[in-house]
């Protein structure tokens, strides 16, 4: 039973973390990025932010998906040993 | 005050109890649901909440339409014809028949208000409608969920809702016999001995389009919910005490923040949504 909540615990961990490592490299890479594109064509701006805006969400998706269901095991643990 | 606390203690639900009670829906069955996957269950509140909003967005837009004014508009006007431009704009560029615009349009249009209704639940205080509905049936423990997008029956009847209207474009873009042409030779070319292999690939295709336009908008609303409730316990939690008051102003904190960044949320996931749903009837339109 311990042994059980333990590693639900340590799972709910590396859930949220490696999913924030990848959403945060994903967000940061296209952030950079649509800076560099504005700062070089100033006039693509507004377009390029519906589209940024876009992306972000659908990279925030994975983790945010990640979190709910990291939080499920901790809170409502499937695994639990009736 | 400390035997007050100390019964108040015994019956109130452990954090997990609470979290599990508020995660449970109100069912056609009367009790929670038993089996993962059970499709003889139909969850009343999703129901109620999702066409109550339609009939809500519905009302708003009539009753704007109705009094529309090519002159000064007024504040709800400007809001209304704002998105509408959006919309129009979007399924200008992605779908290119304007014949179909006609169809598509309107049903973008419905998809963003109804979802960013549907996810505005979330900002209503999180146990006000259940403890309303608790105090009307005179049960402590009735069930209740109040976001229809944090239920993945309601956001994958949606999602398949656009792939039947998908299949519906591809059928009458490109014809039957077309389109089951596209399906034995796209992506990889026309080859007898590539037929299977195109076919698995774009009934993969379809499988997961569906299913992650379906998911994600449940993820995003459920981890959402699940941030509130744990806002909500953190605040449940206080005492007169140093600890406690600080519980108490970090539950007033957190969730501030966390109800303004969960704005950005709900616009953003009834947008993504919506611009997904144009991109596949789009993509439905495209011979390869």
């Amino acid at each position: 039973m311990e042994h059980v909540l333990g590693f639900v615990a340590l799972a709910a961990g590396l859930i949220i973390g490696l999913g924030a490592i990848g959403a945060c490299i994903g967000i940061g890479l296209m952030g950079g990025k649509y800076i560099e594109a504005s700062a070089r064509q100033p006039e693509l701006m507004n377009a390029l932010q519906t589209k940024m805006f876009l992306l972000a969400g659908l990279i925030d998706a994975a983790f945010l998906i990640g979190v709910g269901i990291a939080m499920m095991f901790a809170f409502a643990n499937p695994f639990k040993l009736v | 005050m400390s035997t007050a606390g100390h019964e108040a203690a015994a019956n109130a639900p452990t954090a997990g109890e609470y979290i599990v009670h508020h995660l449970t829906h109100w069912n056609s069955t009367g009790h929670a649901q038993k089996d993962v996957i059970d499709f003889s269950v139909i969850n009343v509140d999703t129901m109620i909440f999702s066409v109550l909003m339609g009939v809500i967005g519905l009302f708003v837009m009539w009753r704007v339409a109705k009094s529309v004014t090519s002159g000064v508009p007024g504040r709800m006007q400007a809001a209304i014809e704002i998105v509408l431009e959006m919309v129009n704009d979007q399924a200008k560029g992605i779908v290119h028949s304007a014949e179909s615009r006609k169809f598509v349009g309107p049903l973008a249009l419905t998809v963003f208000i109804w979802i960013f209704l549907m996810n505005s639940m979330d900002f209503l205080p999180l146990d006000l409608l259940p403890t309303i509905w608790q105090a009307i049936t005179g049960d402590h423990h009735a069930y209740l969920r109040v976001v229809p997008t944090a239920d993945l029956n309601g956001t994958l009847g949606m999602s398949i809702g656009v792939l039947l209207v998908c299949l519906y474009y591809n059928v009458k873009i490109k014809g039957f016999g077309g389109w089951v042409h596209e399906l034995f030779t796209a992506p990889f070319g026309s080859h007898p001995l590539l037929y299977p292999v195109n076919f698995a690939m774009q009934m993969i295709e379809f499988l997961a389009k569906t299913v992650s336009h379906g998911m994600r908008l449940f993820g995003n609303m459920y981890a959402g919910e699940l941030v509130f409730m744990l806002i909500a316990l953190m605040g449940a939690a206080w005492t007169a005490s140093a600890t406690g008051v600080s519980l108490f102003i970090g539950h007033v904190l957190a969730g501030s923040i966390w109800a303004i960044f969960h704005i950005l949320i709900v616009a953003l996931q009834a947008f993504i949504f919506m611009m997904l749903t144009l991109v596949y009837i789009g993509q439905a339109h495209e011979a390869h």
